[in-house]
């Protein structure tokens, strides 16, 4: 179960952020934000040495005291950034790295609709073209947010 | 050694270290014993005895004892030791070598196991035997110890697996299979495997976990209820010691917390690993243990005092920090900054939580809780370990000094947040540079020291700016606002304001409570007047779109333009703003109205409309933010005859598209915003700016032409300018300046004369507005008539703006409606072109406009003399050059001299007669005469004409005239030529000669025609010289002999002159004669100019005279054109010559004209030449 799930753009503005609404979204903004400073460090150091392996998972970017940070990074450079909560040991990296793929089919989708611009943000609220396909990732986000995958 | 190991597992060389000890037997292992460090691995029976006698006696007893000793602990794991003494041996040589002791204690202990015993020879000795026994006891003795520790480990590993195995059952202990692994893992350490001692510790920290994350689950078993006691001691880890012999005991004792568990457990790992050579895994370890420590505590509901778990956790992690750099070289340290930030982050933190539990942040110190609980934390402490009392530095002794002030605290504070920052920023991690600095200035902040907050804010702001991220902007913004206001950068406060008024991540409540800033501020200061603060627009509303009305944006001066704006305020709440102006710059262009008419095909389709794109300020770094690329082609045409030079592709917004992104940031905006202080401003005064969309409009009266593009949009709300600096896109209206104009052209191609036609008024109005009444007088010369038709109503084709109906003008007094386009009809009198003025009298000038209309005349007219005998006859050849064609009636020939004795007869039949376009019409008349005919006659042709395709007309059309004038028309001279055949010859004969007679005769008596320079008077008897000249130019004839003679002719009626000549005929037929030509021959006055032979210079052709002299066309304005024959030939140059001059044709009557006379082949020609012409 995830508590954040983010996609962050080549850029690193983000595409599209959700956390429980429970808490404080600012934290985890920032948490995201932060972990980003990783994803590049393990990008470029991947760069060098995994250039060919394909492996799009980064794994644990950074653990806190009670969240954990995982990361995942398309070939296209667009970060997938999900929060754990710590104390959610139940989460094997077996079933993060799933829940990334999953993540990663419900990104490309969105980007397989026609009336998607990349670099725009994952937002139902806009044009009827593409809300269809963002409401099905925000869907999927949700199961994700929900269920242990 | 090698050891070789069950399962699988790879050889490894270890090092087994043993001790030796004094066989007893209540060291032997009971059942049920697992220290394995301090297991009998194997034994030894050490014998000296050579004496078979001695051996039966006590030796073998005794070894039978140890070996019942040995069973009785199923131990089989021994060695007897038998050392032999070359001295003693010497004296039992007569012992058989079969019956030694050796081979006795073989027989009675080793039956199948020979290798149990070994033989130790002089052992004191220096000799090689001596040496080969002891390598071969020392084999013997590893090899036997080896197996035997590896049948214990084995036996060891498994009974732990056993005891594993059984962790379900209630009674199990955590605590005691964690000595049992553990003792695995020294054993581990002891043969330096500290892999596996590590995997041991790893195995055991997994298990424990495993059970916590059980027990969070609801299976809970009874020994983790020893863990959960509430946490008395956060003293943190001891890295130091290999072991904490402390900790351990507290395990054994099933007495230690999670917190104890935990530490020593990494403690172990800790050192493993360091042995290992891997400091980082410590740090990240360590990193891991401590989240997971509180996590556990968490789980487990183990009650915690607050702050004591931020102790620990900030003195574990300056400890694992200290053993770290303890055991590596600062270069080490430095490489591995990523490794170990993650811990002086944490410390940082906890340690900040630390400082606002106890009351250590705030601004007025602690208070009396707070310092209870600090005294609480402290004591939880404990005192500080022997290991690091020394110590200068110590995480214990800076915790403690941290929490005593709050300047201590500050201190440490500030040092750690800095170390941890600048560690950040040298591995790159920026944003979490950034975090770590917005930490540190909600900290300032607190401390009440904003202008230090600032620049960490600043720069945080800057960073998520630059990576649009709307909330952190928004949180971090609201901080820095706050920090704004404190120090007193009202400019930027404001500023910050708007920005947080308008943005939609906050609360209706934040956002309104941030506008009310800026209007209180814009209200206190309203009275004050001078110095205003300028802040960007577009947190405060922005532009959405433009409409121009008119639409083209084009006025003429004097003209009212206005132009509505929507503008989409972001303020929660309506804003009163007192003025809204644009700021309009002004460029004079020469070319305006074709520069406008030009910019506006371009922006048709807006029709005035000028969008604006939204700005999106949380996106500066995306690609959507920067406009779309505005491409336009551009050709480069040569300046001088117009080739094509260049041609290619410009981006018209380049400056949008390649600025910096860092420049996007509208942090430093207000310095960047110049007020452009213009002469054209225009002004909306009094708006309030409702939420969301509103229309403002801007009238302006255009004053000077020009171009003026809309630079500034500023709204001022007191002292506080919003001012947006560039309106972008491109957003201009122009002003032109054109005088009312008037152009007449026709609608054919050439205005014809003569006839009606149609010419077009164009007037261009300008700036001038029509008014009802005006109207356009014209005057015009007589020549040209102006036809007005009532039914024809002008019809106006505006292509500017309307003007008002109704102007009209008057012509020839009638009333008729006439606009800037009308049709008209004139006549006109004809010569070849004429221009016709017509002068126009506009109401928009005190000066008449003059125009003047070319008109071609239709016809071309040629006239000539015919003359039969004395008898003559005037034609006219009229010729239609124009494209139409028309209808002739009326031709009339009329003397307009006074003679009243001529008389013209017209010999045309029709009345009326059609002439198409390119061709001619001839007309004949006769003149007759009773008296003496006048030298000259004067003539007028007139024919009246109208276009047949034309429909039947109101005016009636003046008839086309042509005058000319003919003079000399009597004729003078009747020349008549006459061929005979040679006399006595029926017909001529080709090649033989014919005889030519030419006959002058004349026909009057002197006239005044005659009167010239060749007449030669003599006693009243005048008399002319005439030359002929027989000219064939068909090449007929051959003139043989004279072709040209001078005659001297009496003037006197009847006189005749006659002239024999021989020509032969070349060909046969009828042959037309040949021509005799009559010039008049004009003496030259010298003496000698007689004495000229003319046939001389008639022979070398040099004689030019004007072949067609007697051609009707030049007749009437022919003047002397005898006269040209000139003196070209060189040889004659400067010769008086005497002069020939032609007779007017109509003086001459060629009577043989048209004659032939048939000329038979002669006989003898074989050839017939036929030629046909």
């Amino acid at each position: 179960m995830a508590v954040c799930v983010a996609v962050i753009a080549k850029e690193n503005y983000p595409l599209y952020i959700r956390s429980t609404p429970t808490e404080n979204e600012l934290k985890f903004h920032y948490m995201v934000h932060t972990s980003l400073d990783v994803v590049d460090e393990k990008v470029s150091a991947m760069g060098k040495a995994l250039v060919d392996q394909r492996e799009l998972y980064l794994g644990l970017l950074y653990p806190t005291e009670d969240y954990k940070v995982y990361g995942y990074v398309t070939n296209s450079k667009v970060k997938f950034v999900m929060v754990v909560d710590s104390s959610n040991t139940a989460l094997r990296d077996n079933e993060i790295r799933s829940m990334f793929r999953k993540l990663h089919n419900s990104y490309t989708d969105v980007m397989c609709n026609p009336f998607y611009n990349p670099g725009d943000r994952i937002q139902s609220s806009g044009n009827l073209g593409i809300s269809l396909s963002c409401r099905a990732f925000d869907t999927m986000v949700t199961s994700m947010m929900i269920q242990v995958c | 050694m090698e050891w070789r190991r069950s399962y699988g597992r790879a050889p490894k060389m270890i090092h087994l270290e043993s001790n030796f000890v004094q066989f007893k037997e209540e060291l032997l292992p009971k059942e049920g014993n697992r220290a394995l460090l301090t297991f009998p691995f194997l034994h030894m029976y050490w014998t000296e005895c050579c004496d078979t006698e001695v051996y039966k006696a006590t030796v073998k007893d005794d070894l039978t004892k140890w070996q019942n000793v040995l069973k009785a602990h199923s131990s089989v794991d021994w060695l007897i030791v038998v050392v032999e003494n070359d001295a003693k041996k010497k004296n039992k040589t007569n012992i058989l070598p079969r019956t030694s002791i050796v081979d006795k204690i073989r027989n009675d202990f080793c039956n199948k196991q020979s290798d149990r015993c070994v033989v130790l020879s002089d052992p004191l000795k220096d000799s090689s035997r001596t040496q080969e026994s002891w390598n071969a006891f020392l084999t013997k003795l590893r090899t036997l110890l080896l197996m035997s520790f590896t049948k214990n480990l084995g036996k060891f590993e498994d009974d732990m697996r056993t005891l594993r195995e059984k962790r379900t059952e209630p009674g199990w202990s955590f605590c005691e299979y964690f000595m049992v692994q553990e003792e695995l893992a020294f054993v581990f350490e002891m043969l330096q495997q500290f892999e596996d001692a590590l995997v041991q510790y790893d195995e055991l920290d997994a298990l424990f976990s495993q059970y916590v994350v059980n027990f969070g689950a609801g299976d809970g078993a009874n020994w983790l209820t020893f863990f959960c006691q509430p946490v008395k001691s956060w003293n943190g880890l001891i890295l130091r010691k290999p072991i904490d012999m402390e900790k351990r005991e507290s395990i054994q004792r099933r007495e230690a917390t999670l917190l104890d568990l935990r530490s020593y457990l990494f403690s172990r790992q800790c050192t493993l690993l360091l042995f290992l050579q891997r400091p980082w895994e410590v740090a990240q370890r360590a990193l891991e243990l401590l989240h997971n420590c509180v996590q556990e505590l968490k789980l487990l509901e183990v009650s915690v005092p607050p702050g004591a778990l931020d102790c620990w956790v900030f003195l574990s992690c300056l400890e694992v920090l200290q053993r770290i750099e303890g055991c590596c070289d600062r270069a080490q340290i430095d490489s591995n900054i990523a490794h170990t930030v993650g811990l002086w982050s944490y410390a940082t933190e906890k340690l900040k939580s630390l400082g606002y539990l106890c009351g250590l942040v705030s601004e007025k110190g602690p208070n009396s809780e707070d310092l209870n609980r600090t005294v609480d934390l402290l004591a939880g402490l404990g005192a500080e370990r022997p290991e690091t009392a020394n110590a200068a530095q110590s995480p214990y002794k800076k915790l403690k000094e941290a929490l005593s002030s709050v300047e201590a605290f500050e201190k440490h504070y500030l040092d750690l947040s800095h170390a941890t920052i600048e560690m950040y920023t040298s591995i790159g991690r920026i944003r979490s540079a950034k975090f770590v600095g917005k930490d540190l200035a909600e900290f300032y902040m607190r401390k009440k020291s904003p202008q230090k907050a600032e620049t960490y804010l600043q720069g945080a702001l800057k960073n998520y700016l630059a990576e649009g991220w709307a909330l952190p902007i928004t949180h971090t913004r609201k901080q820095l606002a706050e920090c704004q206001k404190h120090l007193g950068q009202m400019e930027n406060y404001l500023q910050t304001s708007s920005l947080l008024a308008s943005d939609c991540h906050l609360t209706e409540e934040e956002r309104k409570y941030f506008c009310q800033e800026i209007l209180n501020f814009a209200s206190q200061q309203s009275d004050s007047l001078g110095h205003k603060i300028v802040l960007p627009m577009h947190s405060f509303a922005q532009l959405r779109d433009l409409h121009f009305d008119p639409c083209n944006a084009v006025v003429h001066v004097g003209g009212i333009l206005s132009f509505e704006i929507t503008m989409c305020s972001q303020m929660p709440v309506p804003v009163h703003v007192e003025q809204i102006a644009v700021n309009v710059h002004f460029s004079v262009e020469k070319n305006s109205y074709r520069k406008t008419a030009e910019w506006l095909t371009k922006h048709k389709t807006s029709n005035g409309i000028i969008n604006f794109p939204a700005e999106t300020p949380p996106f500066p770094a995306s690609q959507n933010s920067l406009p779309a690329l505005e491409l336009y082609e551009m050709f480069e045409r040569s300046p001088s005859d117009n080739s094509l030079n260049t041609t290619g592709i410009i981006c018209r917004n380049v400056h949008m598209l390649l600025r910096r992104q860092e420049s996007s940031s509208s942090l430093d905006m207000p310095s960047g915003i110049a007020l452009e202080e213009g002469v054209h401003v225009l002004k909306c005064s009094d708006v309030t700016l409702e939420p969301g969309p509103n229309r403002i409009t801007f009238r302006t009266q255009a004053k000077e032409p020009g171009t003026y593009t809309l630079r500034q949009l500023c709204a001022s709300v007191g002292p506080v300018w919003f001012v947006l600096p560039h309106i972008y896109p491109i957003v201009q209206y122009d002003v032109y300046s054109q005088e009312p104009q008037l152009h007449v052209t026709p609608l054919t191609d050439s205005l014809l004369a003569g006839i009606p036609q149609k010419v077009k008024f164009t007037v261009t109005t300008g700036h001038y507005t029509i008014k009802n009444g005006d109207s356009l007088q014209l005057s015009n010369a007589e020549a040209m008539l102006i036809l007005c038709q009532t039914e024809n109503r002008a019809v106006i084709y505006s292509n500017t703006r309307a003007p008002a109906p109704g102007g009209e003008s008057d012509m020839l007094g009638t009333p008729e409606p006439h606009r800037k386009h009308k049709d008209k009809q004139k006549t006109g009198h004809c010569m070849v072109t004429t221009d016709h003025k017509v002068s126009i009298d506009c109401p928009w000038s005190i000066y008449s406009t003059v125009i003047s209309l070319t008109f071609s005349v239709p016809f071309q007219t040629t006239h000539a003399l015919l003359s039969a005998g004395t008898r003559k006859y005037v034609q006219v050849c009229v010729q239609n050059l124009s494209e139409l064609d028309f209808q002739l009636s009326d031709s009339n020939l009329i003397d307009t001299g006074d003679s009243t004795d001529l008389h013209l007869i017209p010999l045309n039949t029709q009345s009326q007669q059609r002439i198409s376009s390119k061709q001619s019409v001839f007309f004949v008349w006769e003149l007759k005469w009773t008296q003496e005919p006048p030298p000259s006659l004067h003539c007028q042709f007139s024919v009246g004409f109208s276009p047949t395709s034309e429909e039947r007309l109101s005016v009636s059309l003046k008839p086309y005239t042509y005058e000319f004038q003919v003079e000399n028309f009597f004729t003078l001279y009747n020349v008549k030529a006459e061929i005979f055949p040679t006399s006595g010859m029926e017909y001529c004969r080709t090649g033989s000669l014919c005889s030519l007679e030419v006959l002058i005769t004349r026909l009057s008596d002197l006239l005044e025609a005659d009167k010239d320079e060749s007449l030669t008077e003599s006693d009243e008897y005048f008399s002319t010289k005439l030359m002929y000249e027989v000219v064939d130019n068909s090449s007929n004839w051959a003139v043989c002999g004279k072709s040209c003679g001078v005659i001297s002719m009496p003037v006197a009626a009847q006189a005749t002159h006659r002239v024999h000549m021989e020509v032969m005929p070349l060909f046969a037929g009828y042959l037309p004669l040949p021509d005799v030509r009559l010039f008049k021959y004009l003496p030259h006055h010298s003496a000698h100019s007689s004495q000229l032979d003319a046939d001389s210079w008639i022979e070398n052709d040099s004689l030019s005279v004007d072949k067609h002299m007697d051609d009707p066309l030049d007749s009437s304005s022919v003047k002397s054109r005898g006269s040209v024959h000139s003196t070209s030939s060189g040889e004659h140059k400067g010769l008086p010559m005497p002069r020939l001059q032609a007779l007017p044709a109509g003086q001459v009557f060629n009577a043989s004209a048209g004659m032939q006379i048939l000329v038979i082949p002669s006989q003898d020609d074989h050839v017939l030449e036929v030629s046909v012409t």
